[in-house]
């Protein structure tokens, strides 16, 4: 019982189980490798930011604003300063000369307006839970005691919730520069000729409620200094970026601050930002010379993490009457809240070239509002703006195929790219490279029986069932693999989109690999060390994967945006590929003969035609000994390499959804769900599958339950997990899941995104379901989530009209 | 301050405590024991589960002071040692029922306690047995088939004679 557990022995146990228990004839990728993460996270041996425990920390606390919208007259932290075990405690105004403005890299337009935004809020609170005072203490519960000797007096302004009225003559305004923050347009084809004559006409009006992403582990930051420089331990999915954020907010240099995300607990977008407890905590501990931490209670989190979508979506299809489609409109406003922070005016445009989704057509017009409101900042969330435009025309595809009395898979039918016509240019100018819509969905329909479902809602329509069976449909691509820099900076976002690999080959033939990705929990040590026995063929065990600290892994773009695998991974193979060709020199020179006829395979370096061979490992330590290397050859068998994608990744699936709706009562029970998911090529297929599972139950959360909700005050009801209903085991289903596999022609193995795909995919499969369960009763839409109220009432008022 | 007297993964610690100080505190600050995570403050979300005498509780809702005299074990005090993991820890690895792993002790836990009650649980009994443990990573599916696994190795090497840790 109290022997400790040693994680590396159980790493290792767990490394010889799979070798017997897995023969791989085929190497390394596309083997159902366990993970070599999973001893540390099943055993406590890991490193959460809180977990981080140094000589002489000091704990802070956040005094946040109660009010949606006010003037701070007055913030008087003397009486916290003089408690037991307090250190320090200072308002925004003491912070205000050196605390800077939080960053946003993505100024989408010329004219945006970014308003200033302090960390601490100096003169005026614009969401409730703003930081305006902190207070730092010797131990977690003297903190949260000494935040009530705090007074703060607030002159109340109106606040601005709707985004509707924010935009209306004469509203309050959120800033000086009033509530519109930047308008975008993309437009291609003649929409107004579309529209002209159309035979069919879809018009609809979507809402996407905000969310709260929810990562399992809440934020937390440790800060320390040794009077020179600067280590920071961060919750985040960002080292890197976060990195040269700080040093720009802070003006700490650069080269003098080390950032380390150590385990970090999901993130799902939410830990893609510069926060203001961040660079808070970065001050604190260089006022006051001492190691610091702040850990976010759940309700503080679900106050002041950035929240996601929010958008109120107007799409028009004009369509033949055979269901073609002519061109597609689409108008967005879209809620920022209360600040523009990292990325979030980037976010809807992440999918203003997805509504169109997998269908051709002759006209697109696109049309972003961004709005002001005093409610918490939105920004990344699983998908970002890729789910928000799939929903749009997903739903508005099945409201197509209701009006024309046509099966939903055939009207998409008619309108997909046809597996013979990739590469294809759409009309928002993106070029899918690869895809097969037909197969995807054919397997998809085959495993869900779809038409024996079909007999059966028929019959149960006919019988007038009080619980009534819907199916619905989604065939979704996405753009992911964030992304070509030179398309970036045609965006107008504040960098790049490459990724950094590094391997090197040790003196006894074992390899480290540095990545510039930062894994939450996707799995790259184990998924690289595949990448890598394969490519130097190497045993799995002998590679090592370093990541998530600049003093490690000194260039990286961070893990966001499905990019790690088809970016991150592989810079890492093209790094391996000149590893290789180091190796090929050194074994030309050891066996002399010319690198030419020296041939590579399974790790060993052999003269063609002759017996004489030289292994990687045999490379390695005369590489390390260096007796006798190629002229001018550095001693040493590594390489680095930075990889700029050529194109976006397009994974792309079809997701099938049943579900039962029980029209007395409005309860929703989902009887089968099937995705087929075409991912390219897979490297470890149960991280897929596992990317795939979550993902799916990410998109059915934001169909049926969750909902951050703010009051007429501005107060946010859903503050706590018991108000935000995030499903449990017992509210979501088995899901079926299988796989086509077209590969990608962008990259050297045929990769592509996955981590994104099943939210983005299911929202509209399960909506759709819902509608087409009760388009009987003349209901043609539902307001997410899907609550059995939302259901009974809308059943009510049809049969009352 | 009051005095406890704890066991927490074998090991007997006598502490003076504030009567308000949580027990996940007491763990993690106290103790060093920071295999046992926080993931809210309204109990719903079961990252802090351990057994406290034999039976799952959530250890951000008992107090230090309540542990007095009881006998607690953590994620940590699982594995026999020597490298070795428990049967229900080798079942989470052998499925891939964990991603970013924060949940993953007090899934742990509390499908042990699950299992204490019913040795051979249904998928349905898993769903709702593990109702207030959230998970935002794997959709739940492996977590199931992990806890179905750990059940059936755990009766086999009962079976066996072999002994299993069911603290």
């Amino acid at each position: 019982m109290t022997e400790e557990l040693d994680a590396g022995m159980v790493a290792q146990r767990i490394a010889e189980s799979d070798q017997v228990s897995e023969p791989s004839p085929n190497g390394e990728v596309g083997r159902r490798r366990r993970r070599k993460e999973d001893a540390r996270l099943l055993t406590g041996r890991t490193q959460w930011t809180d977990n981080i425990q140094l000589p002489g920390m000091l704990y802070v606390q956040f005094l946040r604003s109660p009010m949606a919208h006010a003037r701070i007259t007055r913030v008087d932290v003397s009486a916290a300063r003089e408690l037991p075990g307090v250190v320090a405690a200072f308002s925004g105004q003491d912070l205000a000369s050196e605390q800077g403005s939080l960053p946003c890299a993505w100024p989408v337009t010329e004219d945006i307006a970014i308003p200033e935004h302090p960390p601490m809020a100096v003169s005026e609170v614009r969401y409730v839970g703003e930081a305006v005072a902190c207070v730092v203490a010797t131990d977690r519960y003297r903190a949260a005691d000494a935040l009530e000797a705090i007074e703060v007096d607030y002159e109340p302004l109106p606040p601005v919730l709707d985004m509707n009225d924010a935009l209306a003559e004469g509203a309050p305004k959120v800033h000086e520069t009033g509530n519109k923050a930047y308008t975008w347009k993309f437009a291609q084809g003649d929409m107004e000729a579309a529209l002209r004559d159309a035979p069919v006409r879809i018009d609809r009006t979507y809402i996407q409620q905000r969310l709260i992403p929810s990562a399992m582990e809440p934020r937390a930051v440790v800060a320390t200094t040794d009077g020179e420089t600067f280590t920071m331990w961060s919750a985040t999915q960002i080292p890197h970026i976060l990195r040269v954020m700080l040093a720009l907010t802070t003006g700490i240099p650069e080269h003098k601050l080390r950032v380390i995300a150590p385990d970090v607990g999901g993130g799902f977008g939410s830990k893609l930002q510069v926060t203001a407890e961040e660079v808070v905590c970065l001050l604190l501990t260089k006022r006051l010379g001492k190691p610091v931490k702040w850990t976010e209670s759940r309700s503080e989190g679900n106050l002041t993490v950035h929240h996601g979508r929010d958008q109120i979506q107007h799409i028009t299809i004009a369509a033949e009457s055979d269901g073609r489609i002519r061109g597609v409109r689409v108008e967005l406003l879209v809620d920022m809240g209360a600040y523009l922070m990292l990325v979030t005016p980037g976010i809807p445009l992440l999918g203003a070239f997805m509504y169109n989704g997998i269908y051709k057509m002759d006209a697109y017009d696109f049309t972003c509002t961004g709005v002001f409101t005093t409610k918490m900042p939105t920004d990344a969330y699983r998908g970002a703006g890729r789910p928000e435009a799939t929903y749009a025309i997903e739903r508005a595809m099945d409201e197509l195929a209701a009006e024309l009395n046509m099966d939903p898979v055939e009207v998409r039918r008619r309108n997909w790219i046809k597996h013979e016509e990739f590469p294809y240019t759409t009309i928002a100018g993106l070029t899918y490279d690869s895809g097969n819509y037909e197969a995807a969905t054919d397997k998809a329909l085959a495993l869900f029986g779809y038409d024996k479902l079909r007999a059966e809602q028929a019959d149960r329509r006919d019988r007038r069932d009080p619980v009534q069976l819907g199916i619905g449909v989604s065939t979704y691509t996405e753009m992911c693999g964030l992304a070509p820099s030179r398309v970036l900076g045609s965006l107008s976002y504040g960098a790049g989109g490459w990724e950094h690999g590094s391997v090197r080959v040790l003196p006894t033939g074992k390899v480290e690999v540095v990545t510039g990705s930062s894994a939450h929990g996707q799995g790259h040590e184990t998924a690289w060390s595949q990448l890598v026995a394969d490519a130097l063929g190497v045993p799995f065990e002998d590679v090592s994967v370093l990541h998530g600290d600049t003093a490690i892994s000194h260039r990286g773009m961070d893990t966001y945006g499905s990019r790690s695998l088809v970016v991150g991974g592989m810079a890492v193979l093209s790094a391996c590929e000149k590893v290789k060709e180091k190796a090929r020199k050194i074994a030309a020179h050891t066996l002399e003969c010319s690198p030419e006829d020296v041939e590579f395979s399974q790790g060993v370096f052999r003269v063609k035609g002759t017996g004489a061979q030289k292994t990687i490992q045999e490379l390695a330590l005369a590489a390390f000994a260096a007796h006798d290397l190629p002229e001018g050859m550095e001693p040493r068998l590594d390489a680095d390499a930075t990889l700029d994608p050529e194109n976006f990744s397009f994974p792309h699936g079809t997701h099938l959804c049943a579900v039962e709706v029980d029209t007395e009562t409005g309860h929703v029970k989902i009887r089968s769900y099937v995705a087929v998911d075409d991912v390219g090529r897979v490297v470890n297929p149960l991280i897929v599958e596992g990317q795939v599972h979550g993902g799916i139950a990410q998109g059915i959360a934001q169909a049926l339950y969750e909902e951050a909700v703010y009051d007429a005050e501005g107060n946010l009801l859903t503050s706590t997990m018991a108000d935000y209903l995030l499903p449990s085991a017992a509210d979501l289903p088995d899901f079926v899941t299988d796989r086509t596999e077209t590969p990608a022609t962008s990259n050297p193995l045929g990769v592509k995104g996955v981590g994104e795909a099943g939210t983005i995919a299911s929202t509209p499969a399960v909506v759709n379901a819902i509608v087409d369960a009760l388009r009987p009763h003349g209901v043609h839409d539902i307001q997410m989530p899907c609550t059995p109220e939302r259901i009974w009432r809308a059943l009510r008022e049809r049969a009352q009209a | 301050m009051p005095r406890i007297t704890v066991t927490v993964d074998g090991i007997r610690y006598e502490e003076d405590v504030e009567p308000r100080l949580l027990l996940v505190h007491f763990l993690r600050d106290r103790l060093g024991k920071t295999g046992t995570p926080i993931g809210c403050d309204t109990s719903n979300c079961g990252a802090c589960t351990v057994l406290l005498d034999g039976k799952s509780v959530k250890s951000c809702s008992v107090l230090a002071v309540q542990a007095d005299g009881c006998d607690v074990v953590t994620i940590e005090g699982l594995a026999p040692g020597n490298g070795q993991m428990h049967p229900l820890q080798r079942a989470f690895h052998e499925e891939h029922a964990l991603q970013c792993g924060y949940c993953t002790p007090g899934m742990v836990m509390a499908a042990l306690d699950l299992l204490r009650e019913n040795p051979d649980p249904s998928e349905e009994e898993i769903r709702h047995g593990l109702e207030g443990n959230l998970c935002r990573c794997t959709g739940y599916c492996n977590i199931v088939r992990a806890v179905r696994r750990g059940a059936q190795e755990m009766g086999q090497a009962q079976e066996a004679g072999q002994e299993v840790r069911t603290p």
